[in-house]
């Protein structure tokens, strides 16, 4: 697929193929697009051309089936709701419209925070939440509707060592049941330690696979060796208007 | 209807000049300030301010009054009055919401409106309750009341004065504190840091633009004053880049709207009354025709403003896409070339293998073609013509280079790279081939096998 | 734990002085100018337009009303009355709800652009209404052509934001002050008709409880509980529209639909709103007692119920007070209620007032002040002692029961000698230190002084330790209590810390962790 913003293509046609059951690491430089490939395959972000088939189907029919993790910074943690709200958030779907939260769906959102290690924490104001609690509590939302698939937008940002150990042995435990992760990861250092696959990522593809073939120094010299230029001056003209 | 217009026009004589210039005076100095507020993302700020003066309205009218003072007895004393007063509850509006603000944690917007809807509340209390000792019709607060301003006998009226006064300051401060407000508009940080206190600039914008907004109350009222500090400013934003430049055309927008305006005020009974079947007597009034005429002259730079009117942008759209498909059929009719040398390409061939021609413009297009003299009929067919094949040659060329550009950097299989190549090779001038050329080392063919062709 | 009131409220005062003065000086303009109140009488609209006369201001005190009055009206046994403070108490309710939500999305000012949009509406209809022979006053016809009107302001506001490169604020403001200047200028058209004494209309844009009758409750009635019922049944979705919006459409929610529904909800709740205390205050309605019940509570639900109990209460009160003084404007009393609620939920406020922050940073203050005498006795006490071990035998602990001259202390560390008697005696009040004979300058631990001692400065050094040895992770940890060190780090790290503490110099003498002392569970105020 092709994503572009006011025509001008932000990720240029990328064809990959996410392989089942593994933790693959989105990254690249900033400004890369890797948060653009989640929302566009989230149908967050409109795309200007291309499709993204989940198990085969589109995202609008298996929703359920794929959980989101969001970034931190996207959401006001001063909102005057607690942890166990937010897990509870995950489930609403499966509550439907017009009824309440019951206490099967809280039970689930509980077991939830139990996973993440925040099961304490669960009547707590999120604003009082530290940076890695915050994250626990955006990851227990999405293992709350207990998806095959999930999509996490740099969940490791901003944590401490103690959540960072905490999400990586839940995206290892996720592994071991068989479902499939798209990590978008900032930290170079631990790819290869936590993950299986990696895609490397600057506004195109530069190299995917599994990470001991492409996670090379050659591949990283060419997604961070800087932007491509005729890239920027095309998409420049292509630039049709500018709205605000 | 439109001789009734006409001839009500015709009556246009001196006390209509006079209001004109009047409220043009007022709208201008409104403008003034207006237009960092909006730039400074400031204008609800504005539009709270409208509303705070309203008990700094009434308490200085009821101070002038306790001491014997009043519009009449001594004129310069009891704008002083007014204009202190005015001074005064900027300042403390400024002060009291970033104090919510900061104190209270609460956000912005929420804060703003706590303070100036307390305020104001406070301000008509204080009218309704002090009806008996100071004379002050809410009405005439909030609407103007620039129909009596006039005054037959003079050429210009004691308000057309004091307005003018009160331009000319807010010319001058402007003018004084430019580089100043400049900067802290669009980076207080760096204010700071070159010693231009942010803050002082912040409460001190907030001063003048009470100030302004007491004194234009007598003209447009302290609700629409809002009008003229907000829209020939935003209007100015659609037509301009430049700070100076705007300053200037909002200045020119808010004069129109006065002249504007007043026409519409005497003429908005034949549009409004007259079509719902009443007599169309009287003339509406003029403040709020003033924000009518802003609103117009606003709509007009958002459809026709040169660079940014929504107009413009539908046409240029509408330009690219032609252009667009014109590409797209010559390129169709010279890969036929190619493979089937140098006969004539069918109709329906084109129709069918042109991607970015829809199934309703290919008409349209062909003639627009066969009029640049890009294309030559014949036979229920088409052929280039030399000027055609040369364009076409440009876009095959560049759209092979893009090809085997794509191919040397993108991870992606062979033939996604057409349809890529396919969007972008319009955009790419001979200043990005050039660039192709040294980056892929001369290269003879595309990824596909296929010949570029020469420049 | 306790606190000396004196030096608590010695601070609080200079905390709060600067905040009282803004508040005084707003209160002293108000009551400046009320006690020039003159005698009571209602100004007509009788269309004239005075120039402000020089008039004598008898100093004539205005009427308090009769005890029989009171009665009468509190017990709501005048049927105006009755249905006046039913209706508009309903309108406070509805637009607490509503505020809340809008409050949350950062949008208050939405409502301001909505009521002043209206306007032009309600002319509109009265002309429309008039010219097919019907009353241009009948409230559903108004209430329309308002509703139309000012979702057509929201429209163009979107509209504009969309298109052009106009940011939101501007946006607002011009949609505002056009949509209201069309409809100022219709008023006037309107004044000129025959049929038009446009005083009826006047009410909508001042408020006018008094003309309030049944039907027009009849219609708030349905409104409110359409706005309430939607907000109960669609409470979860709001809720997570508000928080997460991003996260909402990614589930599949129509987010732009529910948006457009809340906007709806705003449009209808400003036209009751209108009735009551006017188009110009209605936004006040909509943001003030939302703003206000923030402050008691964390919980979304427990803020709506109380921005609901807020609105209507200062609906009550404004009625009353209206009915009580006939020359005090009913909207702006409602709104200066709910203002005077906004003002000391702010102060007072349970979980987010200035109060409750203002004790949470004392209590860190006198903690850390605590922390720096016990480090302080010790580490005076440890220079003394050191010379005088021969080896570094780090299982040798610091003999802590010497005594320690004041003198000692304040060379240690910089700080003033009132603020070194200040902090000895708090910890004489807390059992940590005692005076040794008649000499008020000499002072040595107490047993759990020593033991507070030991820890407090365990904790410091593991904590500097850390930092020097993983700092770059230590930003994430500095948000919290030192205290809960061993909470935050995982065993292995201890164990390393421990190793490099073993080769430390001497000078970074750690006693052992004291494993007798029970440690403290999670602070559970958490950081400020």
């Amino acid at each position: 697929m092709t994503v572009a913003y006011h025509r001008r293509p932000v990720i240029w046609d990328i064809d990959y193929n996410a392989p089942a059951g593994k933790l693959v690491a989105i990254v690249g430089p900033n400004g890369a697009g890797k948060s653009t490939l989640i929302g566009a395959a989230l149908d967050l972000v409109p795309k200007a051309s291309g499709r993204v088939r989940f198990f085969g189907e589109k995202y609008s029919s298996v929703r359920a089936r794929v959980g989101y993790v969001p970034q931190r910074e996207s959401v006001d943690w001063d909102f005057p709701v607690s942890a166990i709200d937010v897990v509870a958030m995950g489930v609403y779907r499966q509550i439907g419209w017009f009824w309440p939260v019951g206490k099967k769906h809280l039970q689930i959102a509980m077991d939830a925070l139990d996973r993440v290690g925040m099961a304490d924490y669960a009547k707590r104001q999120i604003s009082q939440l530290s940076g890695g609690q915050q994250q626990r509590v955006f990851l227990a939302r999405a293992l709350a509707q207990d998806a095959d698939m999930y999509l996490m937008d740099e969940p490791f940002v901003g944590v401490d060592a103690a959540t960072e150990r905490a999400i990586v042995d839940i995206l290892h435990e996720l592994r071991g049941q068989g479902k499939t992760a798209l990590v978008v990861h900032h930290d170079l250092q631990t790819v290869t330690e936590y993950f299986d696959d990696v895609v490397l990522l600057n506004m195109r593809l530069v190299a995917s696979g599994p990470v001991e073939t492409v996670f090379t120094a050659d591949n990283l010299r060419k997604t961070y060796g800087g932007k491509l230029q005729l890239l920027d001056q095309v998409g420049h003209r292509m630039t049709i208007d500018e709205g605000h | 209807m439109i001789f009734d217009i006409l001839e009500k026009l015709g009556t246009w004589d001196l006390c209509d000049w006079q209001t004109v210039l009047i409220a043009a005076l007022a709208a201008m100095a409104c403008a003034l300030p207006g237009s960092f507020l909006v730039i400074r993302r400031q204008s609800m700020m504005g539009d709270a301010l409208s509303h705070t003066v309203l008990p700094g309205i009434v308490i200085a009218f009821l101070l002038a009054a306790w001491n014997g003072v009043s519009y009449q007895s001594n004129q310069a004393l009891f704008h002083a009055f007014l204009f202190s007063g005015a001074l005064v509850v900027g300042i403390v509006s400024a002060v009291l919401t970033e104090w919510v603000r900061k104190q209270g944690k609460v956000e912005a917007s929420a804060a703003l409106g706590v303070v100036y809807a307390s305020m104001f509340a406070l301000g008509l209390l204080l009218i309704r309750a002090t009806a008996d000792s100071v004379h002050i019709d809410p009405e005439c607060v909030l609407y103007g009341v620039l129909e009596s301003e006039v005054d037959p006998f003079v050429y210009f009226p004691p308000a057309a004065i004091i307005n003018f006064a009160m331009f000319l300051v807010n010319l001058v401060l402007v003018v004084v504190f430019f580089k100043e407000l400049r900067i802290s508009a669009f980076d207080p940080a760096l204010a700071t840091t070159l010693g231009i206190n942010a803050r002082w600039i912040h409460y001190g914008l907030m001063a003048v633009t009470a100030a302004t907004i007491v004194m234009a109350f007598r003209s447009v009222g302290s609700i629409l004053v809002i009008a003229m500090l907000i829209a020939p400013p935003t209007t100015a934003y659609l037509l301009t880049d430049r700070l100076e430049r705007m300053i200037g055309i909002s200045l020119a927008v808010a004069a129109g709207c006065a002249l504007l305006g007043h026409v519409i005020a005497l003429t908005l009974p034949f549009f409004i009354l007259a079509p719902l079947g009443f007599a169309a007597k009287g003339s509406a009034n003029t403040a709020g025709s003033m924000a009518i005429a802003a609103g117009i002259f606003f709509v007009a730079a958002m459809l026709f403003a040169p660079q940014h009117g929504v107009l413009m942008k539908i046409l240029v759209r509408r330009r690219l896409q032609i252009k667009i498909a014109c590409d797209d059929i010559l390129g169709t009719i010279y890969r036929w070339e190619e493979t089937h040398g140098d006969a004539i390409t069918p109709q329906n061939w084109i129709v069918e293998n042109a991607i970015d021609v829809g199934s309703s413009t290919p008409r349209k297009t062909f003639r627009q073609l066969v009029r640049q003299g890009d294309i030559i009929e014949q036979h229920g067919g088409f052929r280039l013509s030399a000027s055609g094949r040369s364009r076409a040659k440009e876009l095959i060329r560049s759209h092979r280079l893009w090809e085997a550009y794509m191919a040397k950097h993108f991870e992606l299989p062979d033939d996604h790279l057409h349809d890529m190549a396919h969007r972008v090779e319009h955009f790419i001038d001979p200043e990005i081939r050039q660039q192709l050329i040294d980056e892929l080392d001369q290269p003879e063919t595309d990824p596909h096998g296929k010949q570029i062709p020469p420049e | 734990m306790s606190c000396p009131a004196v030096a608590y409220l010695s601070t609080l005062w200079t905390q709060l002085s600067r905040t009282m003065l803004v508040v005084v000086v707003y209160c002293s303009l108000t009551f400046s100018s009320s006690c020039v109140w003159g005698q009571a009488h209602d100004h007509g609209a009788d269309g004239q337009r005075h120039k402000p006369t020089q008039g004598s201001l008898a100093r004539s005190s205005f009427k308090l009303p009769t005890g029989e009055e009171l009665v009468n009206v509190l017990l709501l046994r005048d049927y105006n009355t009755r249905v006046v403070t039913f209706g508009t108490i309903l309108l406070g309710i509805t637009a607490g709800l509503i505020g809340v939500f809008m409050l949350l999305r950062k949008r208050s000012l939405v409502g301001d652009v909505v009521s002043h949009s209206a306007l032009p509406g309600i002319a509109m209809a009265y002309l429309i209404a008039e010219s097919v022979g019907q009353s241009g006053r009948s409230l559903p016809v108004l209430m329309i052509g308002a509703t139309i009107a000012g979702f057509l302001g929201v429209v163009c506001t979107v509209g504009i934001r969309r298109y052009t490169r106009v940011k939101e604020d501007a946006a607002l403001a011009l949609v505002l002050s056009v949509f209201f200047g069309f409809g100022v200028a219709l008023f006037t058209l309107i004044q000129s008709l025959p049929t038009g004494n446009s005083a009826g209309l006047n009410h909508f844009i001042y408020g006018n409880t008094a003309t309030m009758i049944a039907s027009d409750v009849y219609v708030i009635v349905i409104a409110s509980v359409v706005v309430w019922i939607s907000g109960f049944f669609l409470f979860k979705e709001f809720k997570l529209l508000c928080f997460d919006q991003r996260f909402a459409a990614s589930q599949g929610w129509p987010v732009t639909a529910l948006d457009l529904l809340l906007m709806a909800l705003v449009v209808a709740v400003t036209v009751i709103g209108m009735q009551s205390v006017g188009l110009l205050l209605v936004v006040a309605m909509l943001i003030i007692p939302a703003a206000a019940a923030r402050f008691w509570s964390d919980r979304l639900e427990r803020v709506a119920l109380l921005a609901c109990a807020l609105g209507g209460l200062a609906s009550y009160f404004g009625v009353i007070l209206s009915a009580l003084f006939p020359n005090l404007a009913a909207g702006a009393v409602i709104v200066l209620t709910g203002t005077a609620f906004f003002v000391i939920s702010l102060l007072f406020g349970w979980r987010r007032g200035m109060l409750q922050r203002i004790w949470m940073q004392m209590r860190v203050r006198y903690r850390v002040q605590q922390h720096h005498l016990l480090r302080a006795v010790y580490e005076v006490l440890e220079l003394v002692q050191i010379e005088s071990i021969a080896e570094q035998d780090e299982s040798s602990l610091i003999e802590l029961k010497q005594a320690v001259s004041l003198g000692q202390l304040k060379q240690h560390r910089a700080w003033s000698k009132s603020e070194l008697a200040r902090s000895i005696h708090y910890a004489r009040r807390d059992d940590l230190v005692v005076d040794i004979g008649s000499d008020p300058n000499v002072v040595r631990l107490t047993k759990t002084g020593r033991a507070a001692a030991r820890r407090v400065v365990r904790n410091h050094r593991m904590w500097e330790l850390y930092l020097i040895n993983f700092a770059d992770i230590a930003p994430s940890h500095v948000d919290r209590d030192a205290d809960l060190i061993e909470h935050v780090l995982e065993p292995e790290m201890i164990e390393q810390l421990e190793e490099i503490m073993e080769q430390a110099s001497a000078t970074m003498r750690v006693p052992p962790s004291p494993h007798d002392v029970t440690t403290e569970p999670p602070n559970s105020e958490g950081p400020q």
